[in-house]
């Protein structure tokens, strides 16, 4: 006796949450069984191991059904076909692009592209996440990018619109974005101690100050690119470490407020003009590309890295770099405040962020 | 010119890309109604087309306006080849033809296919205007109303109750035409669902032009099948019951239709007969007619047609009868006679209906059953109506004298089917026999006053249970008492009928699900072979289904089966029976004997052990039941009884050769246990495996319970989750080990673990009921056995069961004349209640609630052992009043969370498709129905070429069962409604060619829909709208609609 056929349809789609979670992660339906077994559910509900197979391929074949529509969420909630509740449908979706830290931070930066993708059997290897959970969220990653790539408006709130994800998932996805389109370089080992969290962090600190849509709200992809007229004036800044006068003149302005506030002032006075120099060529390079997408491999080699060696504490960082740029408006034969403001503010708050062991 | 049809296109969305090149869409519209079609513009290039058309207007005919469905087509336009098609969608306009239902369809239903599926969905406005029309001779019947529920809907009154209306009509099926070989399969199966479209219609109106010579304006238990006969045709048949319906101005006045006024329609029975019967058991089907009927307990037979069966088998035994002496006696007669008189005017005094307004069903008689076996090749004139319509009348007049036998004038609960294997039909027909009474029959023949004293000579609770034939001139032998409810009427031991509890009747405990499960092996043979191999099979079929459910019912500890349903099912090679029925244990009935194990060779010691650890197991199994249902029967002693029936104890036991059973007469000893034992003699290994299988059914999990009635005695506190499901299964048998026996066990299981898979499913609901458990058998090939569940799980409030239970034990018991009425909307009243404690009442404020009106009275008086109980139930039933009046307090609060999320539900504002219930019962739970729109019947076929690469035959059913509940929800929705009832899926035909990677299924589903208003909303309107009522992200408990 074998059974041939076994379905089960509700008016209402049953959506079992762990069953659930266990396709999401790519398990084949033997080992989510086997996996739902060692939960102990047989002994809870008195089921056989039978009954828990067709369990289980039913609620994988409801979700493969509904994997096309999660493609594009607002068509799960016109479809007529599955009659799901709104909770659900938002669990659905929220779920489905839901992603791994371990995942995302290997392809953060990277080009979303074929060539990636088939490297995602690698990252399968290394973080032991099941390829085929790798090959969803790869895939979404690349969806959403797609989608909003082009787009009038705010990213999140595009990303937030077509995929009807929550807040803090979409502020994830523009990140992801973000990061994706500009290809900044996070694999490094350098940058291994920072979280997709961190990048995340200094992602929508950028994209409110440092993209087109910063100055003008009316412009395609105004969230992804670089506001490149904005690059190319950082060059401006390059006189704050190349006028030997200013540079002293800065130092001093910083040393003489910070005096007795900061653990580490003697170290700091010490390393004020390569701190400032490091911080200052990081802004000049970023006319190039190449340097665009070494910015966070700069900012750890020219900042975190030597600030760390001193062992200065957070606290100390954080008024040093505060009164690295306040100073700078004291600076009287330097005329570029605004663009200084634009940069350092986004620049202190990534820092502070990056400066963790 | 009485109707003008007016259409409108609005806007599609989520097209399927038709143009590669583009990745677009250039969609327009056919929109066509009998031999007139409209086209839409092109919209070039959308997926998301919008064409506000103009009002496309049909001027017609209302007889082609009950035949016709609209047909809307979706096109793909293309300059240089033909236009493609994307999907139809068809439209029943009959909803907008009687003035109460919907006025207008609008809504966005799915484009459906049937190689595709739904592609996408199109937007539509249909109205109709309908002019009056005075012809007398007209084709039409528009303005009757068509209802699938089986019982008086809702919101109506019944004012005269006329009768049986059937009809049928044939034609031929275009899978077998000639020009089959050279079209698609789309346009095949488009020829097929326009048709039996069509021939829907057509059934619907001649149905409704019988009711309007009858005088009625409704058909109520409207069922309508369809079967493939093959080569031979297509039929589709309807039955249903003819009424007079009022609508009732305000639900809450549901009263007992009695002094109803009184009209002047006089009923006249035009009763066209059909049926010149020329092609009968004649030469055109040389098989012999064989029927067989059954008698509650035990099979019984009357063989009016001619057979050849062996009658010796069918069992002699049965129940017994209640004189129509003492005080009932003359009033009974009278009555009868005057029903009989209003009923014998009827060619058959049928009713489809399973429920029936309070004071109509006056006596059940018992099930009465007939089938017979045809030849689908042998008809003369394949293409007309006349020699099923002969076959149908023939096992008609069978159950109709069985009925007869029974004492009884008429048959409820009545219902045909049909088993096609190739061309061998087995026909059934099945009912119960009862007494009714003629109020609702014919106005005016009854004066008021013998109303009145038989309300009296009625009591409350167990007067259907009473006999209906004459005691001393009974059809069969039976075992009677006095009614150990009014201790003064006879009533049998044991009581099967096919209908649903009536809701006054006094049941004690919960009841349970019992199926009886059967298979039989049967050679290979063509034609009249076959059919003559089919009959003799079919009464030891019936026999071994009947004992297998007397068995489980004693088993269950339980003395009564409503809804009994037994299916025979013919294959190839082999006969299936599947019975189902809700067992119960009604108080009016005495308590069942346990069964009892006889061994053959007594000399055996090892066997004898054997025997003794069986018997235990059965008496464990027993007491297990007993406490798991909350059987307990009160202890009477034989005072309260009165004198024992002075019955001659002239049976004796009867013990055959196979494991057979029977009563055994016993005195009035009415302590568990050594009551009338049922014995089962254990004399082969067959007779081994039949008591093994007893005790192999498993009980469902705690907190389930499962009936395939409408509504589960001893529960009726129903919270308002529902979830409808429909379950298909099927088994591929290893031809290997073909023998009865594994054949029966690999069925066995298949059902078992059917059921088992529907508990573990849906365990996030309980405490939860199944009802309407309705299993479907087919076997599509040889080796294949398809089973099709559809039921509905409903959860309700376990506190408040308890209570209520016990309440109505004592009521029974206290012999207090219930007011039915309260009975049945009490529960409901209460539901609003159980929906803010859901899911579980984290105070006990609720516990009580139950017994809050009926309960405490009936405590009061001798449950409660100290009046601080009662002072307790008092208090609770205080505080519960005021939690009413507070209740949006309580919603707000963290405790109603579950609540938050019903609430959220519908009206939730990121969707915009409303939620639309299914559900094969006629209420909602919680809810009160409002309005009824129109019958729902649809019919569809999908097949694939592509099998595997839609997930195999597991992945092209369920995508399709999906795709119909849509397209039910969709037609729903657009006549304005939110919720299904009476549904049902009434055939679900699939076939499969896994080698040309093909399949193809066919499924017909029906029901009513409606609009219910939640009776919580209705309260919660006075009151103030909670505020926040929508909740983002909730991980808890389904929402199930």
């Amino acid at each position: 006796m074998t059974s041939e056929l076994d379905i089960f349809v509700g008016n209402t789609t049953l959506i079992d949450e762990d069953v659930y979670r266990l396709w999401l992660d790519g398990y084949s339906v033997s080992d989510a069984v086997a996996l739902r077994v060692r939960s102990g559910i047989l002994e809870q509900t008195g089921a056989t191991a039978a009954v828990l197979q067709s369990d289980t391929m039913d609620h994988y074949r409801t979700f493969h059904m509904l994997e096309r529509l999660l493609h594009a969420p607002p068509k799960l909630l016109h479809q007529l076909i599955f009659q799901i509740p709104p909770s659900r449908q938002a669990l659905l979706i929220e779920r489905y692009y839901a992603f791994d830290e371990a995942f995302v931070r290997e392809v953060l930066g990277k080009k979303l592209s074929k060539g990636t993708k088939k490297d995602l059997d690698d990252i399968s290897t290394k973080t032991s996440i099941t390829l085929k959970s790798c090959r969803r969220q790869f895939d979404n990653f690349k969806r959403v990018f797609k989608v909003v790539e082009e787009m009038r408006g705010s990213l999140v709130d595009n990303i937030q619109q077509h995929f009807l994800l929550s807040d803090r998932l979409a502020r994830d996805y523009a990140a992801i974005v973000f990061f994706a389109n500009n290809r900044f370089e996070t694999g490094k080992k350098k940058l291994q101690y920072l979280s997709f969290g961190d990048f995340a962090f200094c992602a929508e600190l950028m994209i409110q100050n440092w993209t087109l849509g910063a100055v003008d709200s009316q412009v395609d992809d105004m969230d992804m690119d670089l506001d490149k007229e904005f690059l190319q004036d950082l060059k401006e800044l390059k006189v704050l470490v190349a006028d030997k006068d200013l540079l002293d003149l800065h130092k001093s302005l910083v040393c003489t407020a910070l005096r007795g506030k900061l653990g580490v002032f003697s170290e700091m006075e010490a390393n004020f003009k390569n701190l400032s120099r490091g911080l200052v060529n990081v802004a000049a390079k970023l006319t190039h590309n190449k340097d665009v997408r070494d910015l966070f491999v700069d900012l750890v080699e020219k900042f975190v890295e030597p600030c760390r060696s001193d062992h200065w504490p957070l606290s100390d960082v954080r008024l040093f770099l505060n009164q690295y740029s306040a100073s700078v408006h004291s600076l009287d034969g330097f005329r570029h405040q605004a663009l200084w403001d634009r940069y350092m503010g986004t620049l202190r708050g990534c820092l502070l962020r990056l400066y963790h062991d | 010119m009485p109707g003008k049809l007016k259409v409108k296109i609005v806007a599609g969305r989520h097209l399927p890309v038709m143009d590669r090149a583009s990745d677009l869409t250039d969609a327009f519209v056919e929109v066509k109604f009998g031999n007139t079609t409209f086209k839409t513009d092109v919209y070039l290039k959308s997926l998301n087309p919008q064409w506000n058309s103009e009002w496309f207007k049909f001027e017609v005919d209302d007889e082609d306006l009950q035949d016709e469905p609209l047909q809307i087509t979706v096109l793909d336009h293309d300059t240089y080849s033909a236009n493609d098609a994307i999907g139809k969608v068809y439209i029943d306009i009959d909803p907008l033809l009687y003035s109460e239902a919907a006025t207008v369809i609008s809504g966005w239903f799915p484009i459906y296919d049937t190689i595709h599926g739904i592609r996408g969905e199109i937007n539509v406005v249909v109205k109709v205007d309908l002019f009056n029309d005075l012809n007398r001779f007209r084709q039409s019947s528009c303005g009757v109303k068509f209802f699938c529920t089986t019982s008086i809907p809702k919101c109506y009154r019944a004012v005269i109750i006329h009768g049986f209306v059937e009809e049928l009509v044939v034609n031929e099926d275009p899978e077998y035409q000639w020009i089959d070989r050279i079209r698609t399969p789309r346009a095949s199966n488009e020829a097929r669902q326009r048709l039996i479209s069509l021939m829907s219609g057509e059934l619907q109106r001649k149905i409704g032009l019988k009711v309007l010579e009858m005088r009625g304006n409704a058909v109520v238990g409207y069922l309508q099948c369809f079967d493939l006969e093959g080569e031979s045709g297509l039929v589709v048949r309807a039955i249903g019951t003819a009424c007079t319906l009022d609508k009732l101005s305000s639900p809450a006045a549901f009263l007992p239709a009695c002094n109803s006024p009184s009209k002047e329609i006089k009923e006249i029975p035009f009763n066209e007969d059909p049926n010149p019967n020329t092609h009968s058991s004649g030469p055109s089907t040389p098989l012999k007619n064989q029927t067989y009927s059954f008698s509650p307990s035990k099979s019984y037979s009357r063989q009016s047609s001619s057979s050849d069966t062996d009658l010796s088998l069918t069992p002699k035994t049965g129940m017994g009868s209640g004189s129509a002496g003492k005080e009932g006696g003359p009033f009974k007669a009278l009555l009868r006679q005057q029903t009989q008189s209003a009923l014998e005017q009827r060619e058959f005094p049928f009713f489809t209906l399973t429920a029936f307004p309070p004071g109509f069903l006056v006596h059940v008689g018992g099930v009465v059953s007939a089938r017979s076996v045809k030849l689908l090749d042998r008809i003369h004139n394949p293409d007309e109506p006349e020699t099923r319509d002969a076959w149908w009348a023939e096992i008609r007049q069978e159950i109709k004298s069985h009925a007869k036998a029974l004492g009884c004038h008429a048959v409820v609960g009545y219902s045909e089917s049909t088993s096609i294997c190739e061309e061998v039909c087995i026909l059934s027909a099945s009912g119960t026999a009862a007494v009714l009474n003629p109020r609702f029959l014919q106005d005016g023949t009854v004066e008021g006053c013998l109303e009145q004293r038989l309300e009296e000579n009625l009591p409350a609770g167990c007067g259907f249970c009473h006999i209906p034939y004459d005691e001393l001139n009974m059809p069969f032998p039976a075992h009677l008492t006095y009614c150990y409810n009014c201790r003064k009427q006879k009533v049998p031991d044991v009581l099967f009928t096919t209908i649903d509890l009536p809701t006054d009747a006094a049941v004690i405990g919960k009841g349970c699900l019992i199926q009886a499960r059967l298979c039989r092996l049967k050679k290979k043979a063509q034609a009249e072979a076959n059919a003559t191999a089919i009959s003799n099979l079919l009464p030891f079929m019936e026999y071994e289904v009947h004992t297998q459910l007397m068995n489980k019912l004693k088993l269950k500890g339980m003395n009564a089966l409503f809804g009994l349903r037994i299916q025979i099912t013919v294959g190839e090679n082999m006969l299936m029976g599947l019975a189902s029925a809700t067992g119960v244990y009604l108080a009016a009935l005495p308590t069942p004997g346990g069964i009892q194990i006889a061994g053959k060779t007594p000399n055996d010691g090892s066997y004898e052990q054997h025997i003794s650890h069986m018997q235990k197991k059965i008496n464990d199994t027993i007491t297990k039941n007993k406490e798991l249902y909350e059987i307990n029967p009160p202890e009477i002693s034989e005072e309260i009884i009165g004198s024992p029936i002075p019955e001659p104890r002239q049976r004796s036991r009867l013990l055959r050769s196979q494991s057979e059973s029977s009563d055994e007469v016993t005195e009035l000893d009415l302590s568990h246990g050594k009551k009338d034992a049922f014995v089962l003699e254990i004399d082969d290994t067959d007779a081994m495996e039949d008591v093994h299988s007893l005790l192999t059914d498993v009980p469902p999990p705690s907190g389930f319970y499962s009936c395939n009635t409408e509504i589960m005695p001893g529960i009726n506190n129903w919270t308002s989750e529902i979830q409808m499901f429909t379950s298909v299964r099927v088994i591929r048998l290893s031809s290997l080990n073909l023998t009865n026996q594994a054949l029966n066990k690999n069925f066995n299981d298949l059902c078992e673990n059917l059921l088992k898979s529907l508990y573990f499913k849906l365990r996030s609901m309980i405490p939860c009921c199944l009802c309407h458990v309705n299993f479907t058998v087919s076997l599509p090939e040889d080796e294949l056995i398809q089973v099709t569940v559809t039921a509905v799980a409903i959860t309700f409030d376990k506190n408040q069961a308890l209570q209520t239970t016990k309440a109505q034990v004592e009521k029974s018991l206290q012999r207090a004349s219930t007011d039915n009425e309260e009975l049945l909307q009490f529960p409901l009243e209460l539901c609003s209640d159980s929906l803010s404690s859901h899911p579980f009442p984290p105070a006990k404020e609720h516990l009580e609630s139950a017994s809050s009106n009926s309960g405490i009275p009936a405590a009061q008086r001798d449950r409660c052992s100290s009046w601080i109980e009662l002072i307790k139930l008092k208090a609770q039933t205080i505080r519960r009043g005021s939690i009413k009046t507070t209740v949006t307090v309580e919603k707000a609060s963290p405790m109603g969370e579950g609540n938050f999320r019903n609430r959220a539900a519908p009206p939730c504002a990121n969707s915009t498709v409303g939620v639309v219930k299914m559900t094969p019962l006629s209420f909602i739970p919680g809810a009160k129905i409002t309005k009824y729109l129109g019958i729902i019947n649809m019919f569809f076929i999908r097949e694939t070429t592509s099998l595997r690469e839609e997930g195999g035959v597991s992945g092209f059913l369920h995508a399709f069962i999906a795709e119909v509940f849509a397209m039910v929800r969709a037609h729903v929705a657009a006549l304005g409604g939110n919720a299904v009832v009476s549904y049902i899926m009434k055939q679900c035909v699939f076939m499969e060619n896994p080698n040309k990677n093909q399949a193809q299924c066919l499924i017909n589903v029906s029901g009513d829909a409606v609009v219910f208003v939640r009776e919580s909303d209705l309260e919660v309107v006075s009151t103030q709208q909670p505020p926040a009522n929508c909740q983002p992200l909730c991980t808890g408990g389904e929402v199930t609609t």
